[in-house]
């Protein structure tokens, strides 16, 4: 065909309006799961995004599962894009309204609310049922966890909490063979760790992350509360809270760590053989397993009145789409349908398996998380209020890294911000119930 | 028009003259036509680019403001001026975090501005002098400031560390304080903050210092030697005022730039200890692109943007021509005043 540059140019305003104007089915995403998906996939053939964040140790292990899905059948492929997770959310947001949204993702619990508020994925109540999923495979507290306003949105794929990381040569430096399990035993550890004259403190506090999950999970062992259920106060200011918090900036006045530790510098210098203790989350296994140090992990011990401690749990999700495409969507139920039954695999990832079988297989009984899911009764997650992620971001990482830190008091810093977080979360209510 | 040109073609009597009259009379405005479409056409290229990336989206932001904007929600109501004059009284929850940001700002600006006009002078005086090596020393102090702020930030964050950090630990073995919280605990977060910054862009206003001091006549020196100026006057003398004309322009970028603070911060103290060392823009960020309150965002960004601009004019009004009739400035910059 001959071309002239008119010509050219004419034909390229015409593909160019006639993409935007495709771009858009329709004006906000649509929620659809499609027909129902029977057995195997049978279309034709069709390539879904799948989105997650999973950069750090877990990574490897879902990119197998995403190839071991692509080999397993011939019509779908799944092709992966995994962004960190502290951005993921702000730009899936931001794919799904543009009409560019990926098929299938994964997220984290409290996000749900936010995300199903924010209409960016879908209720996916009836592809429980086709994918062959009910509540008795899983455990209570993460089920229900996938719910928000009444309908599911999020398909409970593992768990992963807090964990206590210990350093055994250090222990055993001052005669402990045993990681303690409450916290007047801690206490005393720590003392005799101090007394027997390690190079570093044993126990450092950090002032920001992961110091906020320290902190839920001694509150709700003091009985509190952080958020009302309803999301309509902050209550992390209760005497369980302050509670909480005082005993934390407590350990950096024991002696028992440093002041001013910057975050994650108390998770290096764990990794530099320098530390005895440290709380992080289990997504740290695979990469304390790539290094020299003997170390051992167990589930956090209870400081207050009952075990509990801060976890949080990856759900699978359906994404809303401008232009909901029957295919794209069963190709999709079939990808969650693959990653639920082979969840067992996912403990390479130094993930908890949220269904109860894969917690059965041999290959996670001698996982090192196999000791925290022993926990599991205890787990606490954060309630589905929408956008509670973002006040807790701007209130209490703050309050707690101001005790840590010294410069306020506990009782006064928790009070300030769960003022301002209750303004923010009652704004939040009036702004996604119109 | 018409008298003198009249007055010139009687003056000159002849019929060519009246001829060019003629000629000249209907080409005049189709020219100035001309010029004014080609002027257009020379500019279009930049005057697209800005409306669309720069006067729209402030037209946009101006309308946002004015709504309860969150671009997830279907709906987005107008609340007039709500969004500001929550911020300015005080009422609304994002106040107090927004002016202690545009206190934060302020103190890094008034903390980092003034070193940054002052240092790279000296280290650009030094590198104007003739000596061996003079071009490794040059590169030297430029190489920070080819780094992006990702790197210089996370880069220091770690060597600040107060725990496991390599300045704390070698301020220990030369037997000084090894517990410096640099980052964790004022005043030492804004020293470090400033202090990277500065030893981050010092080469950047050292090349234009150096350009400009290149430019200065070296008569000009020697006739001041001549008339027996010692070297401190030479400076105040001839020197500074060689250097007015980018001091404007070093005083302006410096300034926007330390007003403009955010990746620094946000890597390397988090906006720690608490809220401290969040400035305006990191407050305006985490308002408008974590928390989707665009409409408060923007509100802040307008805010921001007035006291940007009257810092600004400070700076022209400060470096604005001196002539030497006094009386007639001060009129003239009366007058100014008054229309504005």
């Amino acid at each position: 065909m001959d071309l002239t540059r008119r010509g050219f140019l004419a034909l390229t305003a015409a593909a160019g309006a006639g993409a935007a104007l495709g771009g858009c089915g329709s004006a906000t995403p649509v929620a659809s799961t499609g027909p129902v998906l029977s057995g195997a996939y049978t279309g034709p053939p069709v390539t879904i995004q799948y989105w997650n964040g999973f950069t750090g140790g877990d990574g490897p292990a879902m990119r197998q599962l995403v190839d071991d899905f692509n080999a397993s059948q011939d019509l779908i492929t799944v092709r992966m894009n995994v962004v960190q997770w502290a951005q993921y959310y702000q730009r899936v947001i931001a794919a799904v309204h543009a009409g560019k949204g990926p098929d299938v993702g994964a997220m984290h619990v409290e996000q749900l609310a936010t995300q199903a508020a924010r209409q960016t994925i879908t209720p996916i109540e009836e592809v429980v049922t086709e994918i062959g999923l009910d509540e008795t495979q899983y455990p209570a507290d993460v089920w229900e966890a996938g719910m928000y306003n009444g309908s599911r949105y999020g398909i409970p794929f593992d768990v992963h909490s807090l964990g206590s990381y210990a350093n055994n040569a250090l222990l055993e430096r001052a005669g402990i063979t045993a990681q303690a399990t409450t916290g007047d035993e801690l206490e005393e550890q720590l003392a005799a760790m101090v007394e027997a004259g390690l190079e570093a403190p044993p126990f450092w506090m950090p002032n920001r992350w992961p110091s906020h999950l320290m902190f839920l999970s001694l509150l709700w062992q003091f009985g509190g509360e952080p958020y009302a259920e309803d999301g309509s106060a902050a209550t992390f200011d209760s005497d369980a809270g302050v509670q909480a918090l005082t005993w934390m900036a407590s350990q950096v006045d024991k002696g028992f760590s440093p002041p001013n530790v910057a975050p994650d510098s108390q998770y290096t210098a764990f990794k530099n053989n320098e530390v005895a203790y440290t709380w992080d989350g289990i997504w740290q296994i695979n990469d304390l397993q790539a290094t020299e140090l003997d170390w051992s992990l167990a589930p956090v011990p209870t400081i207050g009145t009952e075990p509990a401690v801060w976890a949080n749990s990856h759900q699978l999700v359906m994404f809303k789409s401008r232009q909901p495409d029957d295919n794209k969507l069963m190709a999709g139920k079939a990808f969650v349908q693959f990653l639920t039954e082979n969840s067992a695999a996912w403990a390479a990832a130094g993930m908890i398996p949220a269904r109860s079988d894969a917690r059965e297989t041999p290959e996670f009984r001698d996982s090192p998380q196999a000791a925290v899911a022993e926990a599991i009764p205890s787990m606490r997650f954060l309630p589905t209020v929408a956008a509670v992620g973002e006040v807790q971001a701007q209130t209490l990482e703050t309050a707690v890294g101001e005790a840590i830190l010294g410069i306020a008091d506990p009782a006064a810093a928790l009070a300030e911000q769960a003022e301002r977080a209750t303004a923010l979360m009652v704004g939040n209510l009036r702004k996604f119930e119109r | 028009m018409s008298e003198t040109g009249l007055r010139t073609a009687t003056g000159a009597g002849a019929a060519a003259g009246d001829a060019d009259q003629v000629k000249a009379e209907p080409r005049a405005p189709s020219t100035a036509g001309n010029n004014n479409r080609d002027g257009w056409l020379f500019m279009a290229p930049y005057l697209v680019l800005f409306g669309v990336f720069v006067i729209l989206p402030t037209l946009f932001g101006l309308w946002i403001s004015l709504h309860d904007y969150d671009y997830t929600l279907a709906e987005k109501p107008f609340v007039g001026l709500d969004n500001f004059t929550g911020l300015l009284s005080g009422d609304s929850p994002f106040a107090t975090p927004f002016w202690d940001g545009m206190q934060a700002t302020a103190i890094f600006t008034l903390g980092s501005v003034p070193l940054l006009l002052v240092l790279p002078l000296l280290v650009a005086m030094a590198m104007n002098l003739k000596f061996r090596g003079r071009n490794f020393f040059r590169a030297m102090y430029f190489a920070p400031y080819v780094l992006g702020v990702a790197v210089i930030a996370v880069l220091w964050r770690y060597l600040l560390d107060t725990n496991i950090g390599l300045v704390n630990h070698y301020l220990d073995l030369v037997g000084l304080s090894a517990v410096t919280p640099w980052l964790t605990q004022l005043p030492w977060a804004w020293i470090s903050l400033i202090g990277v910054t500065i030893w981050w862009t010092l080469g950047f206003n050292t090349v234009i210092y150096l350009a400009a001091l290149q430019d200065i006549s070296p008569e000009l020196y020697e006739a001041a030697k001549m008339d027996g100026a010692t070297a401190m006057q030479r400076f105040t003398n001839v020197t500074l005022p060689g250097l007015r004309p980018v001091l404007l322009f070093v005083t302006s970028v410096t300034i926007i730039a330390s007003v403009n603070m955010f990746g620094q911060a946000y890597l390397m103290t988090q906006g720690g200890p608490g809220q401290e060392t969040r400035t305006a823009i990191y407050q305006i960020a985490e308002t408008g692109l974590t928390s989707f309150n665009s409409g408060v965002a923007s509100a802040m960004s307008l805010i921001f943007s007035v006291f940007l601009s009257a810092v600004s004019l400070a700076v022209f009004f400060l470096f604005r021509e001196r002539t030497p009739n006094r009386s007639k400035q001060t009129a003239l910059t009366n007058q100014k005043g008054g229309a504005a």
